[in-house]
Order: C-alpha cells, then structure tokens, then sequence
C-alpha cells in the first residue's frame, strides 16, 4: 500500500549538510502493525542516514523476506531497494555491493531470515567483510508466516499459544564475532538514542556491521512470558556501552573525552565514542567481547551497544583488488579486450 | 607375447581411425595425451579427442579417445577402436575387447599378459615401457610423467605421427620453463627408437599431413565460454565448484588475469567469488546484474535445481542474468563425469509459477564464445535470465572449431537502461510500464538520479510503478505483458540452422527433416550426410535458442516425417516443441542417446532408418 503522505513539514524543520530535512529520506506509509518495533527501527534509519548527510539516492536498501523485509519500503523512498527471496539477501547485496561500491548499503532482515534459512548466507557475508550494515530485525518469531518460533527464541520462552521454547536460541551476536565480523553491536528498537548513533558508527564502517535490534513483534510476541517483548526487553537491557557518534568535522574537546569515555576511530576519519558503564571494557578486544556476552548472557541480561569493533580491516573490495572505479561503470574499452588480443589467442590455440 | 594364430590383417586406413588411451587418473597422462591430439591438429588432419573419466582424483581408469577424420567429421564414432594403447592393468580385460578385429593392442610387455587376455583376431604390440623408465629415470615421479611421454614417441613411428609436430608442442608447452623441452623431447625420441627398434615396420594405420585446420583452433568449450564473458563484458562472476562446469569460472579467471588487470594500477577489473553454495552464486549475479555490472555464474545439473527460486526472482522481477549450465548426467548426482542434455526443461520453466526461460544452444568452441557474449546483451535487452545449455562433451574437451572472431566497432547492448537524462526528460518513470509495445519496459540502476527513478524490486506483485499491488487485473495485465516479451525474445536470439539435403520439391512428398540442438550437431550432420550419399535425402534444422522462432514451426510443417535429436531419455526438446508449438506429439519422432557417452551418427542413423515411413523419403539429388 502506498498512501500520499500529508507533505506539511515546519518551516524551520533542520536541515543536514545537503540542506535536504528528514522529509527526503521518508519512505512509504507502512502497512505494518501498529506499534511494530520495526517501524521505529526505520525511523531511526532515516535519522542515521539524514545525518551522516548521505544522498538518499546513493543508498541500496537490501532485504529478503518477512515483515522487516518488508520494511525498507518504508523509509528512503528516494534509494533503490531490493526485496529479494528469504534468507537470501546477503549473496544479492554481495553481488551489488561489488558491482558498486560506491553506494551505501543497508540490508534489513529479520531473525527468521537470518538465523534459520538465511544463516549459510549470513556466515559467508561476514566472512568476506563485505562493506555492509547487516541489521536483524529481532523479535524472536516469523511476524510474517503468524508468529511461529524463531531460532533466537530463547529456551523457556512461552510463545503465544503457551507452548514453552525446549531450543537453545542462536545468538547472532556471538555468533558473528565468533565468525570474525568487524563491527557488532546490539541495541532495542525502543531505544533511539542508542541505535541512531550505532547505526551512524555501523554505516561509517568501512566493512561488514551487525546490528541485532531487537524488535517486538506486537501481534505474535509481545505477551507475558515471551522474552522479546517490550516490557521484558526493557527490564533486562544492560547497555554495556552507550555510543556516540563523531562526524569528522567535530571537534572533540578535551572535555567530552574525560571520564570514562573512549574514543575509536573509524577507517574514514570519524569516530565512535563511547562513555561505558564499565571502565574496563574495550571494545576492540574480540576475546573479552565474547566472554562478556557469555557472562551477560547467564545473568539473564541483554547485552546492548557496541560490542566489538575492528576499525582497520581489509574489506571485501580490497580482497577483491578492485579499482575505485565501480565495476558497474567501466565500459567497453576497458572491458573489451577487442580484435587483435584474440588473434593473438587464435595463435596460441593452434 | 605373439598370438597363437595370426589375426586378420587390416587393410591400410589413412587419416581415419581410433585410437584410445586406458589410462590410470592421476598419472599425468593429460599432458602427454593432449600432445598427441595436437600434433595431429598440427599436421592439418581434423581430429577429435574425448576424456572418459570417472567422478575421482586418483587411481581409477580413464580413457582418452581421439578420432581422427579426413573427412572432418568431429563427433564420436561409436564402436570398436582400431588401436588401443593400454597403460592400465585394472582396466586391460574391457580394453582388450574394445579392439577391433585385426586392431592394434599396445601395451606395456614389462610384465607377461594374462593369457585370459588374448584374442586371436587382434594384433598385440608390446614394448617394455616400465623396464624403458626404470632403466632411464630415478625418481618414480619421472618415471611416471616420462611413461606417458615415452609411449607417445613410440606412438609417432607406429603410426606416422610428424616428429617435428611434437617437437613444436613441447616447445611450446614449456616456453616459460625451456629446461623441461630436452628431457621432454629425449623422452620422445627414445620411445621413437625403441617402437622402431622392436617393430620392423609402422602399422596399416597412418597419419598423412593435409591443410584441413587452417582458420582453426582447438579449445574446450569452457574455457570459450570464460573467453567470451571477458569479451562480453562481465565484471562479476559467482560460482561454485561442480563438475563439468568448474573450467568455465577457471578459463573466465584466466584470460581475465591476462585481460582485465588494469596495467597501471595492478586493480582487477573484474571479481570472481566463489560462492559458499549455488544459491548464493545466482543470487550475487542477480544482485550485480541489477546494479548494472554483468555477471554470470556457470554450474552444472545439481546447481540448477538449486538456483530456481532465484531465477523465478529474476524472471517476474526483470532483473538480467547469465547462467552457463554445462549438463551432466542426471537425475541427481547421476554420473557426473558423464555428457546429457537432459536439463532443457528445468531450464526452460526454471522456478514455480508461470516462468519461461531463455535458452541458448551452443555446439562448438567457438559458439560457446560468442553465445557467452551475446547472453549478456540478451539479458540486458530482455531484463531476464538467459541461460545457455552446453554440456561436459562440449565443455570439457577440445574441439576443434574456426578461429575465433570479435567485430571491434561492436558495443554492448545494454538494452533499455535509462540514464539521468532519460529520467529527467520523462514524466513519471514506469518500471513495469510497457510504452513501446514489446513487452520490455524501461529500467533504473540504483544511484543514478537524486529525485526519480529508484523503485523497489521485488518478487510480490506490483503495478506499472512498481508499486505493491495484490490486485488481480494488475497481476494479471503484468503477466500478460511478460508474455508479450517473450513472443519479441527470439527478435534478438540466434536463428536456427538450417541444412538441406533434398531438393525441396517431391513427388512423393517433403520428406524428412531432422531438428537437433548443441553436441548432437557433428554426430547428426555425419549420419545425414552419410544417408544423403546413400540416397536418402534429410534436411536438418538446429535449434540455438529458446523461445522458438518462426522457422522452426515452419521447418516441421515444411516436412512429412520429423526427428528429434537429443541426448536425454525423456525427449525434452520434444515436449518444448509439442508445448510451445502446438506440434502433434505423434508427429515428432524421437532419436535418443542416453548412456552418457557423446552421441554418435551410427546411432543417429539406425534411429531415423529404422522409423522411416517409405512415403516420406525423398531420394538425393
Ligand atoms: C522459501 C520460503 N519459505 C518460506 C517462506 C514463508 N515466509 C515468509 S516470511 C517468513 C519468516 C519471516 O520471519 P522473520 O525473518 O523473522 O521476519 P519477521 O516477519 O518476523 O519480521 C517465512 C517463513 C518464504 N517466503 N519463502
Ligand atoms: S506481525 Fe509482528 S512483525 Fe509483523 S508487522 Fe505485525 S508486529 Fe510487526
Ligand atoms: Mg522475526
């Protein structure tokens, strides 16, 4: 569905370096239900993108199948999206992402998607780095086949017919250090002021990124006894790191890195900051990062913001040595070997 | 050894014969085989080797059998070989019986034969090759490498085999490594002088220098098909490991190494990903192709089966893509070192729901090098997947085929791409919107215009706007139109070949015609000639493309008895014909080759003789 928007906007809306305001980076009215977390997820997409001052037309949105699938039609209607086929969004963002590496993309999926069909694709994507934001749109069901489990249900969780979760759940986050991605970090589509920044740091990375959102479903998980609902998200969220995002152009003044605050670089001159709970906790060692998630984890605590970062690393276009130019735009003579370099092929097949 | 009686003698052949080499895979007898078909490539005589290899890396027996054919007829000649030489014990007792009677067994006579082996009516030539390399090399590596070259010198004064020919093939073959070409070449002179010490003279079959390979080359299939993506513009190609379609990514890497290296940068102007499976390979050509790069992917059988769901994507999305299935013998792992077409319907109706496929047929090395090119300008003019059908006889081994050709004022038919322009020149963009009435609408690659343009592609329903649409009448008028593409698809696919025989006139009727597609070619123009000059007149027809164009319908109305040709037991170009064509399935008669082995005109022949209807015959001029 497609409605016409009211196209109201306060004059003095703000603008971002493009002089564009957050009305150029709406997409589509959703169709969605109402309180979806994935709604808010997008949201806070548009937001990222609006202030990283990305052209809107510079972004590919990459999804595969489900309701969070469904949703980068709700926001940056100005980018090319692709609504591929279930589970499978990782090898088409693979091949579009190396035919243009120009463009920023951001591939959205859910945890069906990702952690069941879709989990060959996921392992591969990480492996080769590909320079990418992976978002997993959690809510620890399939919203779109009606509610049923999810692999990142967790073991005990009460599902909406009552039937109790006897699986382990596939943490995707450990998995995906596990698997050597260079960015991962978790956040809670309830929580904008976190996610907006991780989502700035994850698009700034020059590499593969994970977030793993969670994201209540209201209509098939959101009930006493499931343990991706709103109310259980909130109580058991320990957000480990609390970002914040730094364009290049900021100064950052002595006093903003003080205290308990750390400060990453990221490869293209910007940075993340992050003021930690915890002092200790360096989000560059990937060996901790996984134990602390493994002690979160058993204390029944929901680990959120950034968790690891590797800010230098050789992404896919690099191991792949490819020219700055896009594949996608070199032409004939470049391509085309022409006339005489197949004569001189004819020769050596005598 | 000597026979116990005298076997028959064979009269003299010259430029017409089979040998065959039981080899053990895994020994480096490639190398040394390859030469030999070569050096008779050389001696300007058309050749035609084959591997016969089993699914396994080492130990097990393969065979190499190379025709050789004044006439030029390239395809397999069934039946039994004129001279076998045998370097494989495991496999001597089928070997000896391949042999033709008053044939040639040549075999290493270090050890005694098995007396169980002999056969009085064929000639057993023994040289003692192992005792040769033991007496000769030190390391058993060597003595291995150097068996193989060794019999290939006897070989050259058997049966006439131009020293020098060889000489040249060594010197090239090692240009890069010069230190290689004396003992390579030493080898070949001692196995030389020892056939000639042994034997006083050459055999009754012999080799005859003639001019036939001018204008001609000799490669494999795959390796053209790698050739003409480089030539045809691919930047991306995805894949995964299967035989017989692995030398395709391996040739595209290749010329690609040698091609695409930007020579100031050292940059590659090209990717190749080898994929962690076969959906992830289709689905990184799908993902590029729809944003603007050209890519392709090549596997065989089992990974087509896996691809569908993609390619009913890319069908109802119109997204182009390139696919290079080069077919095995099915069902299922099947026997998959072993030739078919049997993949024409899982191709053709690729994916669930209403989908129809483009095909391409490509018979010969050269073929398979501009089909390869021109499959991307098709999916691009037709925003679809364009599959091209080979298969492991084509791909895997060298045919000899014309020189290949590139027209340099050629450029890529990117097909109906907007640019910012365009979209600026333009009221609202469309991008399942039909304007020009052929079915093929306009179509955006992402990040080209700031305000118009970007659309998302999906598999769901939608409008003309590529807006979601679940109701029936936009669903339908959207599948409608596909049709309506595809009715303009054969417009720019390869027109079929058509050969007539008989005049087209006749008293008694049409005649006969024969429709083939891809390998069966050589094989059917072989037995149709054959029958041409025994007075039987059939003209034949061979099929490059899928959808069909006119003048296929027509060549099966112009004929009053119909075969089809094809290498699958269940005659899928038939019921193609019978489903797209209207043909009455009874009108269409069946000449099937199924065991795995390349077809052959013997049984080409003997499939149409047998099921001839008198009435139908028209006599040759
Ligand atoms: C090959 C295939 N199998 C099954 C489906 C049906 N299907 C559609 S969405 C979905 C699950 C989606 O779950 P998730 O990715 O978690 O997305 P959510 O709807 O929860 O956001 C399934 C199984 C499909 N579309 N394709
Ligand atoms: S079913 Fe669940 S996941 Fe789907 S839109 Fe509704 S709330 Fe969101
Ligand atoms: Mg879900």
């Amino acid at each position: 569905m497609s409605f016409i928007k009211p196209s109201f906007r306060h004059p003095s809306a703000p603008t971002n370096a493009l002089g564009l305001t957050t009305q150029a980076y709406e997409g589509g009215i959703s169709t969605l239900c109402a309180g979806c977390g994935h709604d808010s997820i997008s949201a806070s997409i548009m937001q990222a993108v609006w202030a990283l001052n990305i052209p809107p037309h510079r972004v590919a949105k990459m999804s595969g199948i489900g309701c969070s699938s469904k949703s980068p039609n709700y926001f940056l209607n100005k980018a090319h999206g692709f609504n591929s086929v279930h589970g499978r969004m990782p090898s088409v963002t693979t091949g579009a992402n190396v035919a243009n590496r120009d463009l920023l993309y951001i591939g959205v999926s859910g945890d069906g998607d990702t952690a069941s069909i879709g989990m060959g694709q996921f392992a591969h994507v990480i492996r080769r780095n590909l320079n990418m934001t992976y978002i997993v749109e959690n809510n620890g069901c399939y919203g779109l086949t009606k509610g049923q489990d999810s692999a990142t249900a967790d073991e005990g969780h009460k599902s909406k017919k009552g039937k109790i979760n006897p699986f382990e759940s596939i943490d995707l986050v450990a998995l995906a250090l596990e698997l050597g991605a260079t960015f991962v970090a978790r956040s809670f589509s309830g929580d904008k002021d976190q996610l907006v920044p991780l989502l700035q740091a994850a698009m700034s990375h020059k590499g593969f990124a994970l977030l793993d959102v969670v994201s209540p479903c209201v209509t098939f998980n959101n009930h006493p006894g499931s343990t991706k609902s709103y109310d259980y998200t909130r109580e058991h969220v320990q957000a480990g790191s609390v970002v914040d995002f730094v364009p290049m152009e900021q100064e950052i003044t002595l006093d903003q890195i003080k205290g308990s605050t750390q400060e990453v670089a990221l490869h293209n001159g910007d940075s993340v900051r992050l003021s930690k709970l915890n002092d200790n906790y360096d989000p560059t060692d990937r060996v901790n990062a996984i134990k602390v998630l493994h002690k979160h984890k058993s204390e029944d605590k929901l680990l959120t913001g950034l968790i690891y970062l590797e800010p230098e690393s050789d992404n896919f276009h690099d191991i792949l040595n490819l020219p700055e130019t896009p594949l996608s735009q070199l032409r004939e003579n470049t391509l085309c070997p022409g006339s005489a370099a197949l004569s001189a092929i004819n020769t050596g097949l005598k | 050894m000597s026979p116990i009686s005298t076997p028959p003698l064979m009269n003299k052949k010259v430029n017409d014969f089979v040998v065959k080499f039981a080899n053990v895979n895994g020994s480096g007898s490639a190398s040394a085989n390859s030469m030999f078909a070569k050096a008779i490539f050389r001696m300007g005589i058309p050749v035609s080797p084959r591997n016969i290899f089993p699914s396994n890396i080492q130990g097990a027996p393969t065979w190499y059998e190379v025709r050789i054919c004044e006439q030029g007829y390239l395809g397999r000649r069934a039946g039994k070989v004129e001279l076998m030489v045998s370097v494989n014990p495991q496999s001597m007792a089928d070997d000896v019986n391949e042999v033709c009677e008053g044939g040639y067994f040549f075999y290493d006579n270090t050890y005694p034969l098995d007396f169980k082996l002999i056969r009085d009516d064929i000639n057993y030539i023994g040289l003692p090759l192992t005792q040769i390399v033991n007496a000769t090399f030190n390391d058993p590596r060597r003595r291995q490498l150097f068996k193989n070259i060794i019999y290939v010198g006897s070989l050259s004064y058997l049966i006439g085999i131009e020293f020098s020919a060889l000489e040249s093939i060594v010197a090239d073959t090692f240009k890069a490594k010069p230190k290689l070409i004396e003992p390579n070449v030493s080898a070949l002179q001692l196995g030389f002088d020892e056939a000639k010490k042994a034997f006083n003279e050459p055999l009754p079959i012999q080799l005859e220098r003639r001019n036939k390979n001018d204008g001609k080359i000799m490669l494999e299939g795959n390796a053209a098909c790698g050739l003409g993506a480089v030539y045809g513009g691919a930047t991306v190609c995805a894949w995964y490991p299967i035989t017989p379609s692995t030398s395709v990514a391996e040739g595209f890497e290749k010329y690609a190494n040698k091609l695409r290296k930007d020579p100031e940068t050292g940059k590659n102007n090209f990717a190749i990903i080898q994929a962690e499976d076969e959906l992830s390979a289709i689905g990184m050509v799908i993902g590029s192709n729809w944003n603007g790069a050209r890519s392709f992917t090549a596997t065989s059988g089992p990974g087509v089966s896996l691809m569908q769901e993609f390619l009913g994507l890319a069908y109802f999305a119109e997204v182009p893509a390139v696919l290079i299935d080069v077919q095995r013998a099915g069902p299922s792992t099947g026997m998959p070192t072993r030739t078919q077409q049997s993949d024409l319907l899982i191709s053709a109706y690729a994916s669930h729901g209403d989908t129809k496929q483009v095909c391409l047929f490509p018979a010969t090395p050269k073929e398979c090098f501009e089909l390869t090119a021109d499959a991307f300008d098709i999916a691009e003019r037709l925003q679809t997947p364009v599959i091209m059908l080979t298969d492991l006889d084509l791909g895997m081994n060298e045919h000899i085929c014309d020189d290949l050709e590139w027209d340099d004022s050629r450029e890529f038919d990117r097909g109906k791409v907007l640019s910012a322009e365009d979209l600026d020149n333009m009221d609202r963009f469309g991008r399942y919107l039909d304007i020009d009435g052929d079915g093929i609408p306009n179509r955006t690659i992402p990040g080209t215009h700031a305000e118009k343009g970007a659309f998302f592609t999906r598999g769901t329903s939608r409008d003309e706007y590529a807006i979601y649409t679940e109701k029936g009448e936009a669903y339908q008028r959207n599948m409608e139109r596909l049709l309506v593409k595809w009715k303009t698809a054969p417009e720019y696919l390869p027109k079929p070949e058509i050969t007539n025989r008989a005049a087209s006139s006749s008293s008694s009727g049409n005649g006969i015609g024969v429709i083939h597609y891809g390998t069966s070619m050589a094989a059917t123009h072989e037995a149709l000639d054959q029958m041409s000059a025994d007075g039987v007149a059939v003209n034949d027809l061979r099929v490059l493309a899928f959808p069909f164009s006119d003048e296929v319908k027509a060549f099966i109305d112009q004929h009053d008895q119909i075969f089809v040709v094809e290498q699958n037991r269940d005659a899928q170009m038939k019921t193609l014909l019978v489903n797209e064509l209207e043909v009455a399935p009874r009108d269409l008669q069946s000449v099937l080759e199924f065991n795995g082995d390349p077809i052959s005109a013997t049984q080409i022949r003997e499939g149409i003789e047998n099921n001839l209807k008198t009435d139908s015959v028209v006599k040759s001029a």
